[in-house]
């Protein structure tokens, strides 16, 4: 039987076992997988990045949670201490090795929250990424909400410590699929910041397909820090959908650093007069690593502002997609939207795709994109060579000014330097 | 802004200025396709085996393909088999000068203001008009003789130059490439056919009128240029059709062959009639356009000024394969009322040290569709490619839209690619400093999309320059943002 067949019965099998809340949306959402199916090279939005490969060997599909001899701790972010630490082990949360530290935050059982002071939010936003992702991979996620998360965090109130999330896969003996899920809520006036990370244990193949919603309310903010250090084994489709439904401001910040077959889908659907959003990337590759990044800016109310930043640097034979998208609705005006994208090629057998995509439909807007693909450059190196700097030094040196641009945007200190160090252990300085 | 929406009323009412039928009486070929219809098309042109056997293949392989449906634009699907294929003027003996044209078809050029002894006397412009699908005049087709330069219709060219038809046509686009490229191959009637000879620069522009005329006729053209080593031509394209209630369909084939040291510079100002401002009617324009730099140093050059058809769908691509060769391709697209574009370039470097540059001006108005879709590829082997892409869309009115899609390719770390695009109205500052100077509205749109524009109407010969300016004007005639 294929990987795929095997994957629909477990869901199938899911809808007998698991009579909770959330049982039609995980049927409809099959109904939608079967229809769709994984997507081919055909699918423009997957046209660089083939997923459906993925999916021709056999993995272990959801949990074994036995997490006692798991030495998952070692991919523990700095100042964990004092921090709130949520643990996803083969896609699946685990209450006992997570801790919630902060007042005013709430984290319940998705299932639990469809059910009780949560169920009209649970309702009315869960799945609204589907709208903006037809495709079989972001409905087979819902198809199994298996140890899914919500995250609340309660009106006027700002989190004092970041919320930390690890998805962690255990593939000492199989191989992994991971299919973590979270909903988040941010109230109205409330503030928060949240850091994933993922890691990998055992040398088998890991494949993450991971859904984020986060819905933010009037007022709110929150700043999202994407962290992808994976392994070589480890691949990923991550999507992060943010709604906007308030005035609100959003600060997205993706390091993708490492990992095999790695594509993020991150969307901002503002749907507020008055909402910011930043979007910040930076994709740091080498050996035959692939990273995508995909992203949507939905403008659908006037006097909205949207910035976004991608830079990558593209090293051995890996790849590096870029696709942004900017919608601006009809009545959407007065509309600031700026995309760029900037790409380093270090090596011969190195490839960019980069696709800035505008599709406006008002016109009192100003809108712009710009991407730029080239080499480091010559100038720079030698005035530094000229200095008694040598190539390598010299070489680390530009890259890492590059980069820096990106990583300003992490404000939380902590972050920044853990980040910081891992650009410089790459770059060898 | 109640100015401006009177001047969009204005414009909305205005109609197409060369909508007029020429009663000719027209030899036809009765609707439909089938291998028969080839043949019939293939025999009355007298053409070759060799000929209907490749008309045949294309119409074969035609058969196996599927309509495309991936571009922006929305229509009604088209009946193949509702199509006239191949529609002539009447015309038995073949002319030797100008006084032997039909009287009628005289007039209808004089309307359209590209009378053929006018045009001999006084700008030195050898053109070759095609009405419908035959070609039915070349004029300094022996000055040109003279220098070794072949300009003639392509049906001519496959009696008369067989050796250079069979090695060339096909070779830039493939019978094969995608649809429409397909159909045209079974179908095409006729066009032109260019050959430079080593190191001839071409003296004059030659220029082609492409008209639409019998009803529901659609027209194939087949364009061909070759340019030898050291040579240089400059082909103008230019065009304006009847108006029509019934949606048309051009299919055309364009292919450009740059060797050593060669430089085709290619131009259009394209009117065909957009529709009625219901968008009832108009014409359907899906044209494969591409021309190769096999030579080094070889340099192909596109300019196109769009501001007709119901649906435009083309991308003028270069292929840059030589060594050192540039690849160039300026672009003014209006649309207005229901009009769409999806309309590009491909750029795509193979060879070492090539170059090439984009500047693409999108203008929508009404209740249109404007979208650019672009490709820049740099191969692996292709070092120290350059490009730099800019397209820039400019909205009319709150009910229009603008879209990009560039797409990208890399797989060269010698390669420096750039690109960047933007998107807005005119600014209500830029009106009021032209008002605040006595400057009327009206004058101050028409002067700012001039401006918008000019970098593209710069690239135009002289000739098209004038006629590229009148037509922006008249499209956009009082949309004031």
């Amino acid at each position: 039987m294929s990987t795929i067949n095997i994957i629909k019965d477990r869901a199938r099998q899911l809808g007998a076992d698991q009579l909770d809340a959330l049982q039609p949306i995980r049927t409809a959402a099959l109904a939608s997988f079967d229809k769709l199916g994984v997507p081919a090279v055909k699918h423009e939005e997957w046209k660089y990045t083939r997923v459906s490969q993925l999916f021709n060997q056999a993995y272990q599909i959801g949990a074994d949670t036995a997490t006692s001899d798991l030495n998952w701790q070692a991919f523990r972010l700095p100042e964990f201490e004092t921090a709130n630490e949520l643990v996803f082990i083969n896609g699946v949360y685990n209450a006992a090795a997570s801790t919630v530290r902060s007042a005013g935050l709430v984290v319940l059982p998705l299932q639990d929250a469809a059910q009780g002071e949560y169920a009209s939010i649970v309702s009315k936003h869960l799945g609204h990424s589907a709208q903006y992702l037809n495709d079989g991979i972001n409905a087979l996620n819902t198809s199994f909400l298996v140890g899914s998360v919500f995250i609340g965090v309660n009106r006027s109130t700002e989190i004092e410590h970041p919320i930390y999330i690890y998805n962690i896969n255990d593939g000492r003996k199989e191989n992994v699929f991971a299919q973590p899920r979270t909903l988040v809520h941010v109230a109205e006036n409330a503030g928060v910041v949240l850091v994933e990370t993922y890691g990998s244990i055992g040398s088998a193949d890991h494949f993450t397909n991971q859904v984020v919603e986060v819905v933010v309310e009037q007022d709110a903010r929150i700043e999202y820090y994407k962290i992808q250090n994976d392994s070589a084994r480890s691949s990923q489709v991550s999507t992060t959908h943010f709604r906007q439904v308030g005035k609100s401001y959003v600060h997205a910040v993706t390091i993708s650093l490492n990992g095999a077959m790695v594509r993020n889908n991150l969307n901002m659907v503002m749907e507020a007069e008055y909402c910011e959003s930043n979007m910040y990337g930076l994709y740091f590759t080498s050996d035959s690593c692939h990273i995508d990044n995909h992203t949507i800016v939905d403008n659908v109310k006037p006097h909205c502002l949207s910035n976004e930043f991608y830079k990558g640097i593209l090293d051995g034979s890996s790849t590096g997609v870029f696709n942004g998208k900017i919608f601006v609705r009809q009545d959407a005006q007065k509309i600031n939207a700026f995309q760029s994208n900037k790409n380093i090629l270090l090596s011969d057998t190195a490839s960019v795709y980069t696709k800035p995509q505008l599709e406006i439909f008002a016109d009192d807007v100003k809108c712009s994109h710009g991407c730029t693909i080239g080499r480091l450059d010559e100038e720079g190196l030698f005035y530094l060579r000229s200095r008694g700097i040598t190539e390598a030094i010299a070489r680390s040196l530009l890259l890492h000014s590059f980069a820096i641009d990106i990583l300003e945007q992490v404000k939380p200190d902590a972050i920044r330097a853990y980040i910081d160090q891992l650009i410089s252990e790459r770059l060898g300085s | 802004m109640n100015d401006g929406l009177s001047t969009i009323e204005q414009q909305i009412t205005s109609d197409y200025k060369y909508g007029f039928t020429s009663n000719l009486e027209a030899d036809q070929a009765p609707k439909g396709l089938n291998e028969d219809i080839i043949r019939f098309i293939s025999g009355r042109k007298n053409e070759p085996e060799w000929m209907l056997e490749w008309r045949l293949k294309a119409y074969r392989y035609w058969l196996k393909m599927e309509v495309p449906d991936w571009a922006n634009i929305k229509y009604p699907a088209i009946d193949f088999q509702d199509i006239i294929y191949y529609s002539a003027p009447k015309q038995s003996k073949k002319l030797n000068s100008l006084d032997e044209i039909d009287p009628e078809l005289r007039r209808t050029f004089e309307k359209l203001g590209i009378s053929l002894d006018e045009q001999k006397r006084l700008s030195g412009v050898a053109v070759d008009a095609v009405i419908d699908s035959v070609s039915v005049a070349t004029t300094f087709r022996e000055q040109l003789g003279e220098l070794g330069i072949i300009f003639c219709s392509i049906s001519e060219a496959i009696q008369e130059h067989p050796e250079l038809i069979k090695k060339y046509l096909g070779s830039v686009v493939p019978m094969t490439d995608n649809f429409y490229s397909a159909l045209n191959a079974a179908v095409f009637t006729d066009g032109s056919f260019c050959y430079i000879p080593k190191g001839v620069r071409c003296p004059m522009e030659l220029s082609t009128y492409f008209r639409i005329n019998a009803e529901n006729t659609g027209q194939f053209e087949r364009t061909l240029i070759v340019a030898e080593d050291s040579s240089y031509v400059s082909y103008l394209e230019g065009c304006t059709a009847p108006m029509r209630d019934e949606n048309q369909l051009h299919a055309a084939v364009v292919e450009l062959i740059a060797m050593d040291h060669a430089e085709i510079k290619y131009s259009t100002v394209q009117n065909w009639y957009p529709g009625d401002k219901e968008g009832k009617g108009g014409i359907y324009n899906f044209v494969t356009k591409r021309g190769i730099c096999a030579g080094v140093h070889s340099k192909i050059s596109w300019t196109q000024v769009e501001t007709g058809s119901a649906v435009t769908w083309k991308y003028p691509s270069c292929i840059l394969k030589g060594d050192y060769s540039t690849g160039e391709f300026y672009s003014v697209a209006v649309t207005n009322h229901h009009q769409q574009a999806d309309t590009g370039t491909k750029m795509i470097h193979l060879g070492k040290n090539t170059r090439s540059r984009i500047v693409s001006k999108g203008i929508s108005a009404g209740v249109s569709h404007n979208s650019y879709r672009g490709l820049v590829s740099v191969a692996k082997n292709a070092s120290n490619a350059r490009n730099f892409s800019q397209c820039d869309s400019l909205l009319l009115g709150d009910r229009c839209g603008a879209h990009t899609f560039p797409y990208i390719e890399v797989k060269n770390n010698t390669a420096q690619v750039e690109h960047e695009a933007t998107t807005s109205k005119i600014g209500e500052d830029q009106i009021f400093y032209c008002n605040q100077r006595g400057i009327d509205t009206e004058t101050a749109v028409a002067l700012i999309v001039n401006g918008f524009a000019k970098e593209v109407m710069n690239q135009l010969p002289m000739e098209f320059a004038v006629e590229a300016q009148k037509l922006l004007a008249i499209t956009l005639e009082g949309s004031v943002g």
